[in-house]
């Protein structure tokens, strides 16, 4: 079993960092949504507190390192250009679609609408995180800031979703890869 | 407590999403731009769109905090800062993107 080097930097950016995010993603807006209504008991322990602060930055470290990784490390291999007179584009990822009706719209579409939507995710979090860092239990008396941490959440959701699906589905008609080859394990020959 | 940081840190991020979606149109529709954006060539345009869009976002949130920590702030930034996210959930849409 091995995988290229931009196979594991795509997987990185892909499954650790962004596929992460939208796990994360539920169980923040639940416990934003529960810490800031009245509904919640009053007995909320500063531990509770202390360990959503902690989650949401936890999610803004995923949030900054799959839009880094993916603009600065992976994008460059996507879009790389071949040199003239290539055949095989395989390790072309864009070329690679766009040569063909069939898949062109992954990338005229998916990757058009997924380089820049994904850029809202760490923006939106970070503020989300600094807000009720900042706030607190205290945001159930802000009903205006409160309504717009819960939507910045949902929109920073709704973003990585969009990222998530089209950098999976590019990456499954056109996979970057390439770069050295690490042995993940060693097979039984038949 | 006062509104004004929270609203600051809300408002700046709806600033910094529409200045994102604003220059990836600006990018994609002008050749000249587009040139003036590669920041970074292997990524393209797209480094200096994202750049941008973060500098405009920090120093709008920088610039905000300073003036409304300790103050209290009309409730509509909120509402603002929301109908920028919108648009650049809608800005960032191919499909709207090829409208202009």
């Amino acid at each position: 079993m091995e995988i290229t080097t931009r196979s594991l930097w795509t997987l990185i950016h892909g499954m650790g960092f962004g596929a992460l995010y939208l796990l994360a993603c539920s169980g923040a807006l639940v416990e934003l949504y529960r810490f800031t209504t009245w509904s919640m008991p009053s007995e909320v322990t500063p531990r509770q507190a202390s360990f959503l602060k902690a989650y949401l930055l936890a999610m803004v470290v995923m949030a900054w390192g799959a839009v880094l990784i993916g603009t600065y490390v992976v994008y460059p291999w996507y879009r790389a250009t071949p040199p003239p007179g290539t055949v095989d584009l395989s390790m072309f990822p864009q070329r690679l679609l766009m040569s063909s009706p069939t898949t062109s719209g992954w990338h005229s579409l998916g990757m058009e609408w997924k380089e820049h939507v994904a850029w809202l995710v760490p923006i939106s979090i970070t503020m989300v995180a600094f807000v009720f860092i900042r706030y607190g239990r205290e945001l159930r008396n802000h009903r205006q800031l409160r309504a717009a941490v819960l939507l910045f959440a949902l929109a920073s959701f709704f973003a990585a979703g969009v990222a998530g699906f089209f950098g999976a589905m590019i990456n499954k008609y056109a996979p970057v890869q390439g770069g050295s080859t690490i042995q993940l394990s060693h097979g039984v020959e038949q | 407590m006062t509104n004004g940081s929270g609203a600051a840190a809300i408002l700046a991020a709806g600033v910094g999403s529409f200045a994102l979606a604003v220059l990836a149109i600006a990018g994609d529709k002008s050749a000249l731009v587009k040139t003036w954006l590669v920041f970074y060539k292997p990524t393209g345009a797209l480094s200096g769109v994202t750049t941008l869009a973060l500098v405009v976002w920090i120093l709008t949130w920088g610039i905000l905090e300073l003036r409304w920590r300790k103050k209290t702030v009309a409730a509509r930034t909120s509402l603002i800062a929301l109908v920028l996210l919108g648009f650049s959930l809608l800005l960032t849409f191919p499909p709207i993107v090829d409208l202009f």
